[in-house]
């Protein structure tokens, strides 16, 4: 659930820049200095034992969807490029290089020679065409999983064709800028074909890729192990061996780390934030989230197809106090839908004040002199924006009961939950999204164009069906010039701002803690957790 | 399974002479732990019932400049983590806690006690598909089919009480089948039926007070596992809902601050221990005085 | 006796076949879209289509119960929806963590409940006696999983007697042949592991064993007075026995008929309890896979942990009716 298939226009700067990266020159050792591999090890060995707040529910990066599974993943599997250290930009990783032709349909990858997966098969060009195949055919004898992202990731790719060993050929439909970074995400993983065929359907708990741990072991529900790839292509990992546990409980979670039998929690509690700055054991990381967290209006229906209404909430809620209360004082109030990482970001727009007179007044304008009675949704799952979500929830009921919007507090566990909003049976719901690839479209468009707001599968849930904002989000797509988007994009937020569809509660931080004996951390902006350059004190 | 298969010591039938029942306050009256139990119950009670009268803070409005504050003559039992007033959510949620175990209680008792009637009175046909239907809710851990009662309507706390309820109306089916089983041997249940009086009367003079003595306890013994039952649903988010003060609920959302917050996550559980005792004192006292055996 | 035995059997047939019908029934009528779960936040038409078809959730719900009954019936639970193993081999997995954990569990509580029920019917009225029975309804009354946050954070984190959650320490080897980790650590003769495995499992299976122990102390305690007080109990005093060994011998074997029924009873609340204990300490184990499952809508995982849960309850009320032959042999079958 960290990446979206709705991605429809990358930043295409980035891909400019990527094909740039074909004239810079290589490292003597095969690997490009980049960010990841900067630093030197400060010490090899030990063990690391990472605690999240579930367990992986497989580990083929192909199937992952959760969060969880993707950590493991991601350790394991190499993609073709790869993200960046700290951004969404992406860097040679499998692919020493490439090129594309000039009317953007054929793209072709020059491989990096000498990697072998971990069961020892060399990694060519046929591995990527086997690994591809047996996502996108569902005829293939080897596609035993959903497979969800591989449409989405694959989209507008016609064929691939092993042209030598080390040579493969992306052949696309039609020109589609986010292929670059697409062939960076987890799901694109490239697995051992030998291992594939194996295995077969239980690939999914017996993982080979050419990543820089191998895997060793997995009990279900409760951790999986894995060991250092002594000869990984960019050189070894700085860990001997890497532990992922699953542990439900936020406070156990914590107790464990403070025990020191876990080095690495994610999902620390708010109120546990001090605890662990105080602790001169333990860090906190922290840095800003690619992630918005907001209420959605119904406005289809009455009384939030009146913007006064929809002006009025917005006038009521006191994001600042969320924060402070709710996110340990780490997130950012949020004014537009996307938070203001991303290029395009309208900064310029001026949030509509905490004054509930005025929200009173609006109302009262919108024929609610006496304010009105509504129901406020919450899901009740944690979610990196929404970090205590009933308590959230209870804080915003009271915020607008004090302008008169008498709200009842409504929830649905996860499932239904995103069954019923999609299907617009809620008047206000509290959702969220985390960004997948730092383009604002990837927000813009997926949650507030009318394409997405079919009832029953709507992604944008405020069922907001502005023709001005489409138009926008639309030429904003087929333009390639940053500066020309960034125009469109803040005339659209402008718009939105103006509608109030939204309430943009919050862009949550991106919140890890460990040990201080774990040096070279960097949570990734995509909140994925690499660890290959973590070394333990 | 039979009606031995149950955690509840089975009675015996008692034809019920008049003044049983004011025996049986008597001997209930000379029994300490029972009427500390009663004095807990009734005191809870008469808190709650009388909640709004006492001029406390409001559960339900946070302040949350007021966030974790320790006990002090302002708050006597401090605030939670929204800045709440901690005696006044425990007050107000006993009303909602001690609701939740009397109607899901209700539920159990009035169902149950019709099957168990029907499939013990009747026998036959009635009482083999009563009895298996009750063999396969009685298959499963009920705290299972509680959840997945809830799942299916969705998480609150009138689905909560549904799932309660309907977990116990196998046991309380099981009692008064039990006595029922029994009483229809006996002589006066014979003579009645020989003099050609109506099943209904049979049922409602003879078969039902007989029964009532066992399903006093087990109500009593209900409502103290009710308020468990329904903590355990709040702590997997399927309880009582925000901003409601239900006992489980709020141990719930405050457990995380035991070590910062302790009052917090210890005054909502003191709450459940007390009340759940309480019934369990007031419950095993009743069944010393409705049964005239047992006396020492 | 064969002859009751062949008959509970085939009485049990229908239970399972209500058992299968109201979980099937339970799963299907819940609202939440497992394909919507899976997918998450980001779900594409296409991709909802893709699966809802791969899973077979198209066919009418009549034909997916005779599809999935014929299914059981030749031992096939069917796979994950969320990551296609088999939930025959899950449950494998999963079981005897659970089964480990419940064991424990019972074992403190029966040892424990039964001698302090003893103690305490053999001293009625005394000092020990009502103490212990305060303590045991304390037991019996507490929230189950405030009773083990309360556990971990005195025994583990602040004495640091007990690890804090989990089944065994992570650098430890341990080949897991049966999963029961304990049996595991014995049958390679890794005494290490086999110490680790049962310092892991203290504190879980003493928070598990809280509401059984009450029920099973106080159980004994009645039954075994009730029993002190029957004529050939007072006949074996007459006769110049001992106390103890009146108890021992004439009293307990029948006061244990009640008691083994409330163990065996027991079994289903502790895998009721077991969901918010393994939860807490984050124990591997059946119940959380069930509730996990059940928020995760993955159909073929709930079915069948809760079938096998059911069969398994079954069975074991059915060992508890035919004990009773064994503890008295007043009762005979027929």
């Amino acid at each position: 659930m960290i990446l979206n298939h709705r991605m429809r226009r990358l930043a295409i700067p980035i891909a400019v820049l990527a094909v740039g990266l074909l004239l810079a020159p290589t490292s003597s050792v095969g690997a490009p200095m980049s960010s990841w591999d900067a630093k030197a090890c400060g010490r090899i060995g030990g063990t690391l034992v990472f605690a999240q707040a579930q367990e992986a529910v497989t580990l083929d990066a192909h199937d992952a969807v959760d969060g969880f599974s993707v950590n493991n993943t991601s350790n394991v599997f190499d993609t073709l490029v790869r993200f960046k250290v700290d951004s969404t930009a992406v860097e040679p990783s499998l692919a020493e290089s490439w090129t594309v032709s000039p009317d953007g349909l054929v793209w072709t990858f020059k491989l990096r020679s000498g990697v072998r997966f971990h069961d020892g098969t060399p990694f060519n060009a046929e591995a990527v065409k086997f690994n591809y195949d047996r996502q996108v055919d569902a005829k293939n004898p080897y596609h035993t999983g959903t497979f969800e992202y591989a449409e989405f990731t694959f989209q507008n790719v016609k064929s691939v064709e092993a042209v030598d060993p080390m040579t493969v050929r992306f052949t696309l439909s039609a020109r589609f800028a986010p292929f670059l970074t697409n062939m960076a995400m987890f799901s694109t993983g490239i697995a051992s074909p030998t291992a594939i065929q194996k295995y077969g359907k239980d690939f999914f708990k017996n993982p080979v890729g050419t990543g820089p741990f191998k895997f060793v072991e997995w009990v279900e529900k409760d951790h999986a192990t894995y060991e250092a790839n002594r000869d990984y292509w960019a050189g070894r990992p700085c860990l001997d061996r890497l532990i992922i546990r699953g542990i439900p409980d936020n406070t156990v979670r914590l107790l464990e780390m403070e025990r020191g039998t876990v080095q690495m929690m994610d999902q620390v509690n708010p109120p546990d934030y001090d605890r662990i700055r105080n602790n001169k054991d333990l860090v906190l990381f922290t840095g800003p989230g690619l992630n918005t967290g907001y209420i959605a209006m119904n406005t289809q229906n009455p009384p939030f197809n009146d913007r006064r209404v929809r002006q009025a909430v917005s006038h009521a809620v006191n994001k600042a106090a969320l924060v402070q209360a709710f996110y340990g004082g780490v997130g950012q109030p949020a004014k537009n839908p996307m938070p203001p990482t991303i290029w395009g970001y309208a900064d310029g727009v001026q949030d509509y004040a905490y004054d509930t007179s005025a929200a009173k007044k609006l109302l009262a304008e919108a024929g609610f002199p006496n304010g009105l009675d509504t129901e406020l949704w919450w899901p009740n799952r944690a979610r990196p924006y929404l970090t205590q979500p009933q308590k959230i929830a209870e804080a915003l009921q009271q915020q607008l009961a004090q302008a008169g919007i008498r709200a009842k507090l409504v929830t649905y566990e996860w499932g239904t939950y995103l069954q019923k909003t999609r299907s617009a049976e809620h008047p206000m719901a509290i959702l969220g999204w985390i960004g997948d690839n730092g383009d604002p479209d990837n927000f813009l468009y997926v949650l507030l164009d009318k394409d997405n707001a079919q009832l029953g599968k709507a992604s944008n849930v405020a069922f907001y069906k502005s023709d001005s904002v489409h138009r926008l989000l639309i030429e904003a797509q087929q333009v390639s010039d940053q500066a020309a988007r960034t125009k469109l994009y803040t005339q659209a937020q402008e718009l939105i701002h103006r509608d109030a569809p939204w309430v943009p509660l919050v862009h949550a931080a991106r919140v890890g803690a460990y040990r201080n004996q774990v040096e070279n951390f960097l949570l990734h902006p995509l909140q994925i957790w690499w660890l290959h350059r973590v070394w333990i004190k | 399974m039979d009606e031995q298969a149950l955690a509840i010591p089975s009675l015996p039938v008692v034809r019920a002479p008049s003044g049983y029942y004011t025996d049986a306050w008597r001997r209930l009256r000379r029994n300490h732990t029972a009427m500390i139990g009663l004095a807990v119950v009734g005191a809870f009670a008469v808190l709650a019932a009388g909640a709004p009268l006492l001029n406390l803070p409001d559960p339900i409005t946070q302040d949350l400049g007021a966030r974790m504050l320790s006990p002090s003559r302002l708050h006597w039992l401090g605030t939670d983590d929204l800045g709440r007033d901690l005696l006044s959510r425990i007050i107000y949620g006993g009303r909602v806690s001690l609701t939740v175990g009397i109607v899901s209680v209700g539920i159990a008792l009035a169902v149950g006690t019709v099957l168990g009637l029907l499939g013990g009175y009747y026998g036959g046909w009635a009482e083999s598909v009563t009895m298996r239907v009750m063999d396969v809710m009685l298959a499963f851990p009920a705290t299972l089919l509680a959840i997945f009662i809830v799942g299916i309507r969705g998480p609150g706390l009138n689905n909560a009480m549904l799932a309660i309820g309907v977990i116990n109306i196998p046991i309380f089916a099981r009692i008064v089948r039990g006595s029922v089983l029994r009483a229809r041997q006996e002589d006066y249940v014979e003579a009645a039926r020989a003099l050609g009086s109506s099943h209904v009367r049979i049922i409602g003079r003879h078969i039902l007070p007989n029964s009532l003595a066992p399903v006093i306890v087990q109500t009593t013994l209900g409502v103290g596992s009710a308020v468990l039952e329904a903590a355990g649903l709040s702590f997997l988010g399927l309880g009582a809902q925000a901003p409601t003060p239900e006992w489980g609920a709020m141990l719930t959302n405050t457990r995380e601050y035991l070590r910062d917050a302790p009052w917090a996550a210890t005054f909502p559980g003191i709450a459940i221990l007390l009340t759940v005792v309480a019934c369990n004192l007031l419950g095993d006292g009743l069944r010393d005085a409705l049964d005239p055996r047992l006396r020492k | 006796m064969g002859w009751y035995v062949g008959r509970r059997l085939i009485e049990i047939l229908p239970v399972f076949f209500g058992v299968i019908l109201i979980v099937f029934a339970i799963s299907h009528l819940t609202p939440g879209d497992p394909v919507l779960i899976a997918l998450g936040e980001h779900a594409t038409p296409a991709a909802v289509d893709k699966l809802r078809a791969q899973l077979q959730l198209n066919d009418p719900l009549p034909v997916q119960f005779v599809k999935y009954l014929g299914r059981v019936l030749r031992g096939d639970l069917g796979r994950s929806i969320q990551n296609s193993e088999q939930v025959t081999v899950l449950l494998a997995k999963r079981f005897p963590a659970t089964i480990e954990l419940t064991l424990g569990a019972m074992l403190i509580a029966s040892v424990i409940g039964v001698l302090t029920g003893v103690v305490a019917a053999t001293r009625q009225n005394s000092w020990f006696d009502g103490m212990s029975m305060f303590v045991a309804l304390f037991g019996f009354s507490m929230p189950i999983f405030w009773l083990g946050i309360m556990l971990i954070l005195l025994f583990a984190w602040y004495l640091g007697w007990f690890p804090i959650s989990g089944r065994l320490d992570y650098t430890l080897e341990l080949s897991r042949v049966t999963n029961l980790y304990l049996l595991d650590a014995l049958i390679s003769g890794n005494w290490q592991a086999l110490g680790n495995a049962l310092r892991h499992l203290v504190l879980p299976a003493v928070t598990l064993s809280s509401v059984p122990l009450a029920i099973i102390a106080r159980m004994t305690r009645s039954s075994l007075l009730e029993v002190l007080r029957q004529d050939y109990v007072r006949t074996a005093r007459a006769k110049g026995l001992a106390e103890q060994r009146v108890v021992s011998r004439h009293a307990l074997k029948n006061a244990f008929i009640p008691v083994v029924t409330v163990i065996g009873l027991n079994v289903g609340s502790l895998l009721g309890g077991a969901i918010l204990t393994e939860t807490i300490f984050a124990w591997p184990g059946v119940g959380r896979l069930v509730v996990d499952s059940i928020f995760a809508r993955d159909y073929p995982i709930v079915q069948g942990a809760v079938l096998v849960i059911a069969i398994l309850f079954v069975l074991i009320n059915l060992l508890v009716d035919l004990s009773y032959a064994y503890l008295d042999p007043r009762i005979r079958y027929g």
